[in-house]
Formats: structure tokens, C-alpha cells, sequence
């Protein structure tokens, strides 16, 4: 029999997870958090790029010892076929600030690097232990957690959900609908290592800057997704995602795809050499706004993946997850303080909070865009990319052929292989979605 | 009965790499576990106590945070921790690490009991070499048990135990006496999953912690590097074999490049064709 | 072993033993020794091995090579002296006694440090085996002297100091291992991982005689019995001459039955690669590596096996590696010596039948 009774358990213990839980130890609550994974960071993957704000409200002095690999300097956008991309490049010196806006970091690392945060605040951390159910009064009231290992339930006045995309324990309470394959995305990642001088000669790097480059084009296979590939202080992560109702209807594997992209013309030789040691597929949300299930409910409140909180223009995520982590447990520790049960009326301050916040404004911006991009992906992830490739080809081959006649060319082939009209109201519809 | 099972965390060789250029070990994200063989002693320990009764304490040596590992054996359900850790240790070779394991045994036997049993795994995947064991068994003058594939029989007050060891070419049964030193075998048990009430409790447990002057030891010379008569004076990657395989091809499918296979290897070992003709005639 | 193996040599100054600066007493210490390991009167194969090799060394340091033969039999202990003057011993210490009937660590340890401690020898070699590895770890920490375990090739450097390597960190790097500033030095080496020398018929030396002096009544651990692995079922894999074996490419335990049915053509062992052990796809005396045998067979047949480096060392000294793998860039034929780049699930039923006509037709024809 356990007796005891904790203020809150945390399910998972990544970005949201962690900061959920930090949080609510530094304020002084009596916090339990459980992590199916041998440690923090060890089920996780991402690119990655950690956005230094979201952090930065919750651990001001992160720089001082977190894992970081390098501060971004250079952006690259890339928009391939199956030769050749197009791109653009945004370098800044600006970057090199004594308080860098975007790093790279290892997951593994960086979660474990969190979490010991979190035991230091005083949480209680139990790793390789899942959270198989959440256990409700008569009243439907959520009270406590079940888990994988023999022996009782452990109770709690409030669980906060960290749980990832997948939201299993949500899904079984009927607390949260089953993700839709065409709102999540598939993605496959792999570190390729490389000594730190080639990295750095590779991409003209100097001490711990770094490059990004995000792409999209024929790479995915007329699939709706996009790649990318960040630099790491002795390593190269490269990955490619598509939503997965793409590949189920597709016969392309995630890890052909992956293959694929590493032996592009464009990215082969960025890649050269390197001893590839870790491959991780993932699930991302990306269904944007309208996928967001219900946040809270009696004794219960959804953070991060869970709550499908991502940014898949931006390629944002764990920012996302560190902030909901913590509106969520700044709610809990108000409602704590002034005794209030964590009824799902209190609890919604936390989406009032929310939406007061980056977070669900940006999420509303871009609400138009998954099914927009979805609904058109022969164009955006196929026919655009060829053309762009081709336009640029005629522009820049000196070959004798005038000038006029080359931009006719242009022209001639756009049209030819979409109408005015069709092109015109894609462009009309992804500005509106962008809005 | 007090039991004392011996654990090392290790890197989880697994997952290192050696740096393409240099030759050194990348340990870059390289995660540490308890060592697997470890295990295997960890279990048995605890169905012993579970059967007989008593406590079960483990004991490491190494940096402060092998104190995880420690944790996750009380996870198990291991009843007390105890961590050996001192910038003294560091360098030791099996030589210098049972000396400082046998020095700390000695203040659990005073401070928690006598061992009537110790456990090590077989051996480690980091250092692999079996002797820390035997090393430590000879120092506190326990009967020693290696390579143990099951424990047969136990008689407390007899103070009798019964085991199969594998030996070479067989298994022998031996029968000794307490206190003894026991290697456990591996695949002999699977490891339990611990409660969740082992896992709050292993949370919160302090897990004791002990320098080199805490265990008594007063001639510092006998730990770590300056204890340890070998000496790693060269780390090396293996070279690659200069050349690399002839790939065989053929026309014909499976059945042709079978063909062109079996010709080439009568080419280069004619030694194996013959033998193979002589296998043949016999069957 | 050092515990804590660093990438980078460890520099050389502030520490005192890595400067040799033997000690007076040990200037005695002289002659290489091998612990010969006999079982049930065989001498273990792993014993001629170490005699070829301590043989070589023994000539670097212009020294005689001896081994230690210990049992109760006086008849099969002459028979293994004989043996070892065969294989290049010069002299023979010979302890009979009725105590060491059975090996025991005890009796075992103390027969061994006894004759150290009175002949005095400057390297001593044991085989790698559950009883060389359980007796060698006893006699270092006794006679408190260094140990190198598992190497893989043994050498006299420049100030004539035996130069130990082994892998570490899970053979992805080897080390070099001294022990300048005791004596013995000592090391074990696994079964194969030396080649077999040839013996000289004929060649004798000096036995020594030690005795022992020891009681039955004051040894505490008894022999009950001893259970000889049948033949049968035991898989014999470091002596075959030819081994078949199957990894992970192979999906499924049904289809590794392709590779026991080419073994079985060719009269050959199998075994596989450690995760199929993991997987309980075949047991634990058929894994083929650092973790598992190493092998030393004429020809070596790997199917749907990666070659990680493992794997690798326990089977580079085989004469001829062949290797089946679909993935080209395969680490395995970066040391196979002939590869195929092939679907190992249809290969192997070819090559078996291939095999299987061959000796066929050979044999109606011979
Ligand atoms: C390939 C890829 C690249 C990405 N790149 C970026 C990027 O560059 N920048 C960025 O900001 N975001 C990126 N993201 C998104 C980002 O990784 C996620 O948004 C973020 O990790 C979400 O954090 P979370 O804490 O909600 O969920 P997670 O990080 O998924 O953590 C959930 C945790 O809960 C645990 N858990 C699950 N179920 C249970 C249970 N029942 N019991 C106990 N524990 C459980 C899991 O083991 C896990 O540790 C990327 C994602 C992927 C897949
Ligand atoms: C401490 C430690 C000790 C270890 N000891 C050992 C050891 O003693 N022995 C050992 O073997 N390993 C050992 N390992 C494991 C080793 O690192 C490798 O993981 C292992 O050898 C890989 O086994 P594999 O080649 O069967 O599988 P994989 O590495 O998965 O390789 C499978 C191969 O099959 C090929 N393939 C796939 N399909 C087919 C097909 N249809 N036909 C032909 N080829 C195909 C693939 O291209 C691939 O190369 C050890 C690891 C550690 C950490
Ligand atoms: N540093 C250590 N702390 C505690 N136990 C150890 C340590 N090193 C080795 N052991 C034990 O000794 C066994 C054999 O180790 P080794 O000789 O390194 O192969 C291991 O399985 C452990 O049980």
C-alpha cells in the first residue's frame, strides 16, 4: 500500500515533461515523474535545434552547464530535385551574440542533462517504469496513475500528461482521440560522425557556430514532407519526415527515403566520409491547430507532443513543449497555493494562459497550412521544386541561347506544366494560409 | 545471511565509437550500465535471500555517478548500497581494484555483518578479464566458486554450500564452505522487475558512500594507477587487412554463383577439397 | 587490465611504474613459463599452442622455456611432460600429488605460486579457459603480481619486457598491456587465438620434481562429481576445420536451418553471431567472437553476418573467410577473402546443393 499522496506525477520526461516538472519542484510541490525510457532522453529523438527562449524562461542560467553543440550562424532553405536544389543561405555574424537564439544539441544528452535538473529541484524521477492507466474516482475524477510495475496505484491531486505524440495514456483514459495518420508525420534520423576540424572546414564554420539546412522538393517522393541537416560539434544529423498517411499510401520505406537524400548529389558529399552510428524513426504532430485535443480535464491537463503542439512550418517543437510544460505547472502551483482543487474548471486557466501566449497564436497563424500543403503535395513536393530546378538551370548555363528567349523558356515550361491559373491560386492559397 | 554482490557500471560497449581519424574512443553520448554479467549475480542473490532470508548489499567501485547504477539495484529490491569512490581509485587495475574492494568488504563486515556469500558477475565488458573475482577471494580468504551455473544447495547451519561450476569439458559439483566467492554464470536467471514501491523507495535511498580513507586504507601506494602492476602503454584501433575481399560473379543465378564459389575456394584451399572428398567417401 | 582504459597512452611522467626500474629481488626471475592445463589426462590443445608461442619468446630473451604439469596421475603427467618436450620445452616441473585429482582453485593456486616462488620464472602463460582464467586470477593477486587477460598476440619490446595485446572496450580498440616492475609477468591467451605449432618428435629435456605436501582433510571444497558434456551435443567449434555460420541477415531461426543443412554437407560446425544467441536462435556454445569462440577452421563460411568487429576477432585467423552478404559495403568483406554480395536465403541452399553434387560425382568417380 502506498500512502503517500503527491501534489502532481508527471507521464514523461521530455522537454514538456521536464519542464512541467522542474518547475513545480523549484515552486516547492511534492512531484513524482515517470519515464518509461531507461533515462531521460533515452526513447528521444530529435533533429535538433533547441530554441534558447522557451529554456531560458525556465532555467535562466542553462548555458552555464546544459549539453549544447553549436549556436546556429547560417540558415540554409532548400528547395531540391533530383539533381540539384535551389537555395537560400542567411549567414549573420549577428548570430555569434553572447546569448545565442538557436543551438543544435544531442537529445540524449540534452534530456539527461534536464532531468538531472529536475532530481536537483527536488522531483522524484523513476525511469524504466511505463504509466499503463490513470485511475479515476466514481466521479470520473483523475486521482492517481497505474504503471507497469507490481503494486498499487500512486496518487496524485493533478497528472499532467508529457506523454508524446502518441498520448497512449490519454487515448485509453478517453481523455484524447487517437492521432490521425494524416495529422502526424514520420520522421527517420541518423548521426553521422565526423571529426570536428572536417565539420567545420566543410560547412566554414569556426569554434561552435553552425549551419541548418532544411529542404524540401522531389526528395520526399511527391510525399508531403521535408528534410534537413544540422551540424553537431564532432557530428552531422540528417533526417527526412513525410505524414504517414503518405507513406501508407506510398510503397516508399522511411529509411529508403533517408538513403535517398544522403546520396543526393546536393547532400552526398556534405556527408562524406562519416560513420553513421544511430538511426531513430519518430513520430512529429502536425496537425496544427485543429488537431488539438481537449487540455484539460478533472485532474488532468495535456502538455507538449501530447497536446499536438508543434509548429511544422517552423520546425518547432521542444520550444513549444517547454512552454506549455510550464504554463501548465505555473497554473498547478497557483491553483495549489490558493487551495483549489484541480477541477477542469480551474484547470483552464492553463489554456487561457495558452493562448495568451506565442504558442497558440502561432498555431492559429498556420492553421491552413498541413491540409493546404497535404491537399496539394504533387505540386509543392513535385512539379514546383522540377520547375524551379529547371528556371534556374536555363538562367544561369551560358550557352549562346539570348537572354529573352531564355526567360521565355521560363515561362513556357511553368505554364505548360500548370496552368496560370492553378499556379496563381496555389500561390493565392499559401499566402492565406501563411497570414 | 548477509550477502555482498559486487556490480561495475561500464560504458555500454555497444554504443562506442573509435574516432575515424585518431583512433580514440569517442564517448561522446555513450550511455553507462550496470554490467550485464553483473546481473545474473545481482538475481541470484536476491532468490537466495528471498528463500533464506537476510540482506542483500551491493557494492561498486567508481565515479560518483555509478551511484545510478547502485540505485537501480535497489530498484530491484537489493536492500543497501554501498559506493566506493575516491580520485585515489581511479587508474586501478584488476590487481589494485580488489584490493580496494576487499579493504571496503571489510568495513561492511564490520559495519553491516559478515559476508557469508560474495557475488561478482563472471566477468566485465569494459575490462573483461575475470579476475577481480578471484582477486578478491584470495584477499579475504574466501573459498572461491567461479563460472557457477546453479546453486544446488545451501545448509546455514551446517555452513555448507553446493554447486555446478562449468568447468571445461564438463560441469563439476562442489561442495565448500561459507564464506565463499561466487562468480555467477550468465543466462543462469533473468533479472526481476522491482515494484513499484522498491522503485519510490530506490529513489529516495541514500546510497552509502565511502572513500579510500573511510575503508581504512593507510598505504595509499597499493590503489589506482600507482597500485596497479600493469601498465596500458599503447591504444590502438585494428589495422584494416590491406586488402579487401574478391567479390565472386557469375552468370546463372544462385546455382552459378555457387559454382564459381565452390571453384574458387578448391582454388585457394585445395587442402579443404580434399578433405571434403575424404569426408565424403567415409559417410 | 587497467579498470579504466584511457584513449590516450598515459603520459609518462609522475608515474612511478611506468619507468622500469625493476626491483633487486626480481633480477632472479628468469625462464618463461606454461601452466600446462590437463583435463581427465588430455592436455588441452590451448597448452601446445602457448608452448609454440613461449617458445618464441623464450628465444627473443635467450632463456629455456618450462612448463608446469600438475595431477594426481603420475603415468598421464609423464605422458604430458613428453608432450611438452615435443613442443619445445626445455625442462618440465612436474607436481604429482592425489590432492590435485580433481582441479581446484585451492590446491591449484597454491601448487602454482609454490613452484613460482622456488624457480623463480619471468613470464607465465596460462590458457584463457574457465580453469585458466579462474586459476591465473588467483595466483597474480597471491603472488601480487600484474595479469593481462585474453591477448591476443604476445611480444618482447626493446627493453625485453613481455608486451601484452589485447582488445578492450568490446574489441572496437586493442591495448598493449606491461607489467614492468613485477614478476612473473603474466598473461592468458584463449583456445585458437595462437596458431598450432608443430611438434619434434623426439625432443626431450629435464623434468624437475616438485612436491606438494598437502592434506585431502585440510582442503575445504570438494569434488562430488563431475558431468562430462556428451560429445554429442557439444559443439566442438574452435577445432573444426570448417565452420558454417549465420547472423542476423538470415531473419528468422527457420531459416538458419540453410545453414545447418550446408554444415551438415560439409561436415562442418556451425555457429552464428552473438545476437542470434540473444534471440535464442541457437545456444550459447555455437556464438562466434570476442564474447563467444574464437575459431581458427581452414574455411570459414559467414551468411547475413555484418562483420562488426566483435565479431571480427574471433574469427580473422581462419585460413579462408567467405562471406555472404547482400549490403556491398559490408564491414565483413573488408577481412573476408572471398565475398558475394548475394541473398543469403537463396545462396545457401544453392551452395548446399552444389557442395552436395560435387562430392557426389567425386565419389562415384573415385
Ligand atoms: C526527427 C525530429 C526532428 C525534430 N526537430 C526538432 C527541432 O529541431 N526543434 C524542435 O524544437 N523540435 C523538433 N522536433 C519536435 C520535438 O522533438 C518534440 O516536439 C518534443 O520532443 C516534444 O516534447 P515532449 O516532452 O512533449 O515529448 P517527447 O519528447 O516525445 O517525450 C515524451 C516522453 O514520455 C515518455 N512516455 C511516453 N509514454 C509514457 C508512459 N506511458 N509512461 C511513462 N513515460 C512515457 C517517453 O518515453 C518520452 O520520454 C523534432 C521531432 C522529430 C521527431
Ligand atoms: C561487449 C560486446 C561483445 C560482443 N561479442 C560478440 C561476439 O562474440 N560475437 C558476435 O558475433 N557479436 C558480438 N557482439 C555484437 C556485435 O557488435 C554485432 O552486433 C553482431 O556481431 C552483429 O550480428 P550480425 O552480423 O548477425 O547482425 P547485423 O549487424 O544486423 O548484420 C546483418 C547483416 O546481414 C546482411 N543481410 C541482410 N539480409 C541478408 C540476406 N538476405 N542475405 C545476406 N545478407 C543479408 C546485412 O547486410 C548485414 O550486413 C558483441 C557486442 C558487444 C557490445
Ligand atoms: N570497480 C568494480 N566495483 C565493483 N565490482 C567490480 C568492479 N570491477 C569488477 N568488479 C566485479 O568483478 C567482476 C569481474 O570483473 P573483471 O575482472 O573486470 O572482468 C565483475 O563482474 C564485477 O562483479
Amino acid at each position: 500500500m502506498i500512502d503517500e499522496r503527491f501534489d502532481a506525477i508527471v507521464v514523461g520526461a521530455g522537454p514538456s515533461g521536464n519542464a512541467a516538472a522542474y518547475t513545480l519542484a523549484t515552486k516547492g510541490l511534492k512531484v513524482l515523474q515517470i519515464e518509461r525510457g531507461e533515462y531521460s532522453g533515452s526513447k528521444n529523438v530529435q533533429g535538433a535545434i533547441l530554441y534558447a527562449d522557451a529554456l531560458e524562461k525556465i532555467i535562466p542560467d542553462f548555458r552555464d552547464d546544459a549539453p549544447l553543440e553549436r549556436h546556429v550562424t547560417e540558415q540554409r532553405i532548400w528547395m531540391m530535385d533530383d539533381s540539384s536544389h535551389t537555395g537560400m543561405h542567411y549567414r549573420s555574424d549577428d548570430f555569434n551574440e553572447e546569448k545565442p537564439n538557436r543551438y543544435t544539441i544531442l537529445r540524449a544528452q540534452f534530456d539527461k542533462w534536464f532531468s538531472a535538473r529536475v532530481k536537483q529541484a527536488g522531483a522524484i524521477v523513476l525511469c524504466e517504469t511505463t504509466v499503463t492507466e490513470l485511475v479515476k474516482d466514481i466521479h470520473g475524477r483523475v486521482i492517481g496513475v497505474r504503471t507497469d510495475r507490481s503494486g498499487d496505484t500512486i496518487k496524485a491531486d493533478v497528472v499532467i500528461l508529457a506523454e508524446g505524440v502518441n498520448g497512449l495514456v490519454g487515448q485509453r483514459s478517453d481523455l484524447r482521440p487517437e492521432v490521425a495518420p494524416d495529422s502526424v508525420a514520420l520522421a527517420v534520423k541518423e548521426m553521422h560522425f565526423l571529426p570536428r576540424e572536417t565539420v567545420e572546414a566543410r560547412f566554414n564554420l569556426t569554434g561552435n557556430e553552425g549551419v541548418v539546412i532544411e529542404a524540401m522538393g522531389t526528395i520526399t517522393k511527391g510525399m508531403t514532407g521535408t528534410a534537413f541537416l544540422y551540424t553537431n560539434e564532432e557530428s552531422i544529423s540528417v533526417g527526412i519526415g513525410c505524414i504517414v498517411s503518405d507513406f501508407v499510401d506510398s510503397d516508399i520505406t522511411p529509411y529508403a527515403l533517408l538513403e535517398a537524400f544522403k546520396n543526393h548529389p546536393s547532400i552526398k558529399p556534405l556527408l562524406a566520409g562519416s560513420e553513421c552510428k544511430e538511426y531513430a524513426a519518430h513520430l512529429i504532430p502536425e496537425g496544427g491547430y485543429k488537431a488539438i485535443p481537449q487540455l484539460v480535464g478533472d485532474g488532468w491537463i495535456i502538455v507538449g507532443d501530447a497536446g499536438q503542439f508543434v509548429n511544422a512550418v517552423h520546425r518547432e517543437g521542444s520550444n513549444l513543449a517547454m512552454t506549455t510544460g510550464r504554463i501548465a505547472a505555473e497554473t498547478v502551483v497557483w491553483l495549489h497555493r490558493l487551495r483549489n482543487p484541480m477541477t477542469k474548471e480551474n484547470l483552464s486557466e492553463y489554456t487561457r494562459r495558452l493562448s495568451e501566449t506565442f504558442v497558440m497564436k502561432d498555431l492559429k497563424k498556420y492553421r491552413g497550412i498541413p491540409a493546404l500543403l497535404h491537399g496539394n503535395k504533387g505540386n509543392f513536393f513535385g512539379l514546383y521544386p522540377k520547375l524551379i530546378s529547371q528556371a534556374m538551370q536555363t538562367w544561369f548555363r551560358v550557352d549562346g541561347i539570348d537572354k529573352v528567349s531564355k526567360e521565355k523558356e521560363i515561362f513556357r515550361s511553368f505554364r505548360s506544366a500548370r496552368t496560370l491559373l492553378g499556379m496563381m491560386g496555389d500561390a493565392f492559397k499559401l499566402v492565406r494560409a501563411w497570414r | 545471511m548477509h550477502i555482498v554482490v559486487c556490480i561495475k557500471q561500464v560504458p555500454d560497449s555497444a554504443q562506442i565509437r573509435v574516432h575515424p581519424v585518431y583512433n580514440t574512443i569517442m564517448r561522446q553520448g555513450v550511455p553507462t550500465i550496470i554490467n550485464p554479467y553483473d546481473l545474473f549475480a545481482l538475481e541470484e542473490a536476491l532468490r537466495l535471500r528471498d528463500r533464506l532470508g537476510g540482506e542483500v548489499t551491493v557494492l561498486t567501485m567508481g565515479p560518483p555517478t555509478a551511484a545510478e547504477s547502485l540505485r537501480k539495484t535497489l530498484t530491484f529490491g537489493a536492500d543497501r548500497a554501498v559506493l566506493l569512490t575516491d580520485r585515489y581509485f581511479a587508474g586501478s587495475d584488476t590487481l589494485a581494484t580488489s584490493f580496494a574492494l576487499a579493504s571496503a568488504l571489510g568495513k561492511i563486515a564490520a559495519d553491516f555483518g559478515k559476508p557469508d556469500i560474495i557475488f561478482t558477475g563472471k566477468q566485465t565488458i569494459d575490462g573483461d578479464t575475470a579476475q577481480v573475482g578471484p582477486g578478491i577471494a584470495k584477499r579475504l580468504a574466501y573459498n572461491q566458486l567461479t563460472y557457477v551455473s546453479r546453486i544446488v544447495e545451501t545448509d546455514l547451519d551446517a555452513g555448507e554450500i553446493i554447486v555446478e561450476r562449468r568447468a571445461e569439458g564438463g560441469i563439476q559439483l562442489l561442495k565448500t564452505k561459507f564464506p565463499v566467492l561466487i562468480t555467477m554464470l550468465e543466462a543462469t536467471n533473468e533479472m526481476r522487475r522491482g515494484s513499484i514501491e522498491n522503485a519510490l523507495l530506490a529513489a529516495r535511498a541514500e546510497v552509502v558512500t565511502w572513500n579510500a580513507t573511510d575503508i581504512g586504507i593507510e598505504d595509499l601506494t597499493k590503489c589506482g594507477l600507482r597500485g596497479s602492476p600493469t601498465i596500458v602503454k599503447k591504444v590502438f584501433a585494428p589495422t584494416a587487412r590491406s586488402e579487401k575481399a574478391q567479390i565472386i560473379q557469375a552468370e546463372g543465378g544462385p546455382t552459378g554463383l555457387a559454382e564459381a564459389l565452390i571453384c574458387e575456394i578448391f582454388q585457394r584451399a585445395p587442402g579443404v577439397e580434399s578433405d571434403l572428398y575424404e569426408f565424403a567417401a567415409s559417410n | 587490465m587497467a579498470e579504466d582504459t584511457k584513449p590516450a597512452p598515459p603520459a609518462a611522467s609522475g608515474r612511478a611504474n611506468t619507468k622500469k626500474e625493476l626491483p633487486e629481488h626480481f633480477k632472479a626471475y628468469k625462464h618463461v613459463w606454461v601452466a600446462v592445463e590437463i583435463e581427465h589426462g588430455q592436455v588441452h590443445s590451448v597448452s601446445f599452442e602457448l608452448l609454440g608461442e613461449g617458445r618464441k619468446l623464450a628465444d627473443k630473451r635467450g632463456v629455456d622455456l618450462a612448463a608446469v604439469v600438475m595431477g594426481d596421475n603420475r603415468a598421464s603427467l609423464e605422458e604430458a611432460a613428453r608432450q611438452a618436450f615435443e613442443y619445445g620445452a626445455d625442462l618440465v616441473y612436474l607436481v604429482c600429488d592425489p590432492t590435485l585429482a580433481h582441479y581446484r582453485n585451492e590446491v591449484a593456486t597454491r601448487a602454482l605460486t609454490d613452484i613460482v616462488n622456488t624457480y623463480k620464472p619471468e613470464i607465465l602463460l596460462l590458457g584463457a579457459t574457465n580453469l585458466g582464467r579462474d586459476l591465473a586470477g588467483s595466483v597474480a593477486t597471491t603472488l601480487q603480481t600484474g595479469l593481462t587477460a585474453d591477448c591476443t598476440e604476445l611480444e618482447i619490446d626493446e627493453e625485453g619486457s613481455l608486451a601484452a595485446t589485447r582488445p578492450t572496450f568490446g574489441g572496437s580498440l586493442l591495448c598493449t598491456i606491461f607489467t614492468l616492475n613485477f614478476r612473473p609477468q603474466m598473461a592468458t591467451v584463449r583456445p585458437r587465438v595462437l596458431a598450432m605449432p608443430e611438434p619434434t618428435p623426439g625432443h626431450s629435456g629435464t623434468i624437475v620434481e616438485h612436491k606438494l605436501g598437502l592434506a585431502e582433510e585440510d582442503i575445504v571444497t570438494k569434488v562430488l562429481q563431475f558431468i562430462a558434456d556428451r560429445d554429442s551435443d557439444k559443439a566442438q567449434l574452435p577445432y573444426a576445420d570448417i565452420v558454417v555460420a549465420g547472423g542476423l541477415g538470415l531473419r528468422s531461426a527457420e531459416n538458419f536451418q540453410l545453414v545447418k543443412e550446408l554444415a551438415d554437407v560439409l561436415g562442418a560446425e556451425y555457429g552464428g553471431s552473438r545476437p542470434l544467441v540473444q534471440k535464442g536462435w541457437i545456444p550459447a556454445d555455437r556464438q562466434i567472437g570476442q564474447t563467444g569462440k574464437t575459431i581458427r577452421p581452414r574455411l570459414y563460411i559467414a551468411a547475413g553476418i555484418s562483420g562488426a568487429i566483435q565479431h571480427r576477432v574471433g574469427v580473422e585467423g581462419a585460413d579462408l573467410i567467405v562471406a555472404i552478404n547482400t549490403d556491398p559495403q559490408a564491414q565483413i568483406f573488408e577481412f573476408a577473402h572471398l565475398g558475394i554480395v548475394a541473398d543469403a536465403i537463396t545462396l545457401l541452399p544453392a551452395l548446399t546443393e552444389a557442395f552436395a553434387k560435387r562430392l557426389r560425382v567425386n565419389r562415384l568417380a573415385g
